[in-house]
């Protein structure tokens, strides 16, 4: 069931691929095949492929259970958030945030995540930033 | 011999200090990436990627450092397969099934020290393959034009999807997935935006680093997110490593075992889109066939610690023929590294040996003493890299994670990519869950662009004719390879994977 929705998936994609294809505009500098030619080549692809899905699909993957799925969802939702924060409150803070997030989720008791969280972000400035020079995201404190 | 003058010159530039400290701290590096569970050769250079790049390391110096990277971690991959039965990374999945018994067996030391052994075999022979072999590959390819360039990069699709994935429907699908990608932005020959939907950021295409720690780094991290949780931590501690030094005896009865299977790894190394896992089950395979007498296979039998490791380092150097010789990647990692050579600005195949024969030579000279290295660092050091195994997974990932978006913000500062990075994270672990592999979607945001040049230039040279794709005797015999490599495996498959999952099982 799971490769039959992936085919229907994969073909409204490969659709949609080749209906933006053909908006595509074509220049006044132009070579015989211009640029729609290859796309709509691995639109055709694309399609074929999720078709042998939706006929011959493989057997079912074991999906997580909604619980998991939600805990996945959550960790995607935190780092989004973290993106967004990096810029606005700087390396150090953001990331002890997310790593402690992250260690807690995956299994740490919390009073073993928090430290945790703070080493990694503390540990991650001194080796890239101090050590090796990178420049990481600049909060309001400078780091 | 021109060859060996040229490695000779090769020698003279990684023999500098600071060519050798990144050398050693890649193969220390790597033996770690390559132990930890989870963290294979292709996620790890891809998370050091970006970071050798925001380091503004020159060329020949981020090669060598991801280059050890690489070789490393198809060493430190045996480590965990030895001690807890878990391979650290794929292609040591199958030293699990004798080096875990001899490990019970109280021999983990001998174990660890053979596979050492073994690995350092595999991989200076191939090392000498690939300066011997690479020359000769750049001189058939100096034959190509744009039409065979084309059928090449089908070719390298066609056979990658074969042996990669149990579903050749889904390898295509994978690999269109990655061209569509690289279509993103604006069109390189006539300047027109594509796919962009008017979003700036877009405009110049979606980087590939970006689509590759996302897929490979982040995807890892949900994956253990969802079938890691709570682990119990690991118990490398209570195995012990006993004496590290294996006997004369036991090294000359594995002697016959590495050389097949040096040889045996480099053939599927150099065969585009096979890679290192192949190797060391081919090799594995082949060893039991040949001198399993007394059925002592996956009971702990030395050979069958040395045919898989000799193996999988064998191919590894294989792999980085085609690699350099091509611009065509024989592995996961070797598509990696390809995408770090793109990122430097570096056009792999025949021109490099003629334009950076620097960077060429410099490299595999560097492979050399970087085998050495890790011969001389995993056999005394290997308790060293036991103890790292001890790091429990729910510290480890948050880690991985929180160092891939470092790459990826030291590289642009953009909040955008690492959405997209995100982004790309949870399609890996959907894709993942499908079963559909994801070398084949990496290659394809390399490639893309390539293989869509080559396309278009060979039209214009025809001059809108499609035929020519098909008009000379070498790209006839490419696109026939690419059709037999991608219908053999649906025909044969089904046979090879039933042998495939019985000696998965059969420990």
């Amino acid at each position: 069931m799971s490769d039959r929705v992936f085919g229907v998936i994969g073909i409204l994609l490969a659709a949609f691929y080749a209906w933006q294809s053909t908006l595509i505009q074509e220049s006044f500098i132009q070579d015989p095949v211009g640029p729609k030619a290859f796309p709509l080549i691995i639109a055709i692809v694309l399609a074929l492929s999720s078709l042998v899905f939706i006929l011959k699909p493989d057997p079912e993957p074991d999906w997580p259970a909604v619980g998991q799925l939600f805990e996945i969802g959550i960790s995607v939702a935190l780092l989004v958030a973290y993106a967004l924060a990096l810029p606005e409150a700087g390396f150090v803070a953001s990331t002890a945030v997310a790593a402690s997030f992250l260690s807690w989720r995956l299994g740490a008791a919390p009073l073993h995540a928090i430290p945790a969280g703070i080493a990694i972000a503390a540990g991650i400035y001194v080796v890239f930033h101090l050590i090796l020079g990178l420049s990481l995201a600049r909060g309001p404190w400078g780091f | 011999m021109d060859v060996l003058a040229s490695l000779a010159d090769g020698f003279a530039i990684a023999l500098t200090w600071e060519n050798l400290g990144l050398a050693l701290l890649g193969c220390f590096l790597g033996t770690i990436i390559g132990a930890l569970p989870g963290l294979g050769p292709s996620n790890g250079v891809a998370i050091l990627i970006p970071l050798a790049f925001t380091l503004g390391l020159p060329p020949t110096p981020a090669l060598i450092l991801l280059t050890s990277v690489y070789y490393g971690a198809m060493y430190g991959g045996r480590i965990s397969s030895i001690l807890l039965n878990i391979p650290g990374d794929e292609p040591a999945l199958m030293t699990t099934l004798d080096g875990y018994p001899m490990a019970r067996q109280g021999r983990a030391g001998e174990a660890l020290a053979l596979s050492g052994i073994a690995s350092f075999v595999g991989a200076f022979f191939a090392t000498w393959g690939l300066v011997f072999l690479a020359p000769q590959l750049v001189r058939v390819a100096l034959l190509f034009g744009p039409a065979e360039y084309f059928a090449l990069f089908t070719l390298a699709f066609a056979t990658l999807g074969g042996i990669a994935s149990r579903n050749q429907a889904k390898a295509a699908f994978a690999a269109a997935l990655g061209l569509g990608i690289a279509t993103i932005g604006v069109d390189g020959q006539t300047g027109v935006p594509r796919f962009s939907f008017g979003e700036v950021h877009l405009y110049d295409g979606i980087d590939f680093l970006v689509a590759i720690v996302g897929l490979f780094a982040l995807s890892e991290v949900f994956v253990f997110l969802e079938s890691h949780r709570g682990d119990a931590d690991a118990a490398a501690d209570k195995m012990k490593i006993g004496r590290v030094i294996p006997s004369l005896n036991i090294l000359r009865r594995t002697t016959g075992a590495m050389s097949r299977s040096t040889v045996i790894g480099f053939i599927c190394g150099v065969l585009p889109g096979a890679g290192a896992s192949l190797g060391s089950f081919m090799a594995y395979s082949l060893e039991k066939r040949v001198s399993d007498k007394n059925k002592t296979f996956g009971t702990g039998d030395p050979r069958g610690i040395a045919a898989p490791e000799a193996g999988n380092n064998a191919a590894a150097g294989g792999a980085l023929v085609p690699m350099l010789a091509l611009g065509v990647p024989g592995s996961g990692t070797t598509a990696v590294l390809l995408a770090m050579l793109l990122a430097l600005n570096i056009t792999p195949g025949p021109l490099l040996f003629q334009q950076n024969p620097d960077v060429v030579w410099g490299l595999i000279a560097a492979l050399f003493i970087g085998n050495v290295m890790l011969l001389l660092m995993n056999i005394p050091l290997v308790s060293l890299f036991v103890r790292v195994l001890l790091i429990p997974p729910k510290y480890l990932m948050p880690a991985v994670a929180m160092i891939s978006f470092v790459g990826i913000y030291g590289i642009s500062g953009s909040t955008f990519d690492l959405m997209v990075m995100v982004g790309f994270g949870v399609i890996g672990w959907v894709l993942r869950k499908l079963d559909v592999p994801l070398v084949p979607v990496i290659l394809g945001v390399l490639l893309g662009d390539q293989m869509e040049k080559n396309l278009r230039r060979a039209m214009t040279i025809s001059d809108g004719d499609w035929t020519a794709l098909f008009a000379s005797p070498l790209a006839i015999g490419l696109w026939a390879f690419a059709i037999i490599g991608f219908v053999a495996p649906i025909l044969f498959g089904r046979f090879f994977r039933m042998k495939h999952r019985e000696e998965d099982v059969g420990d």
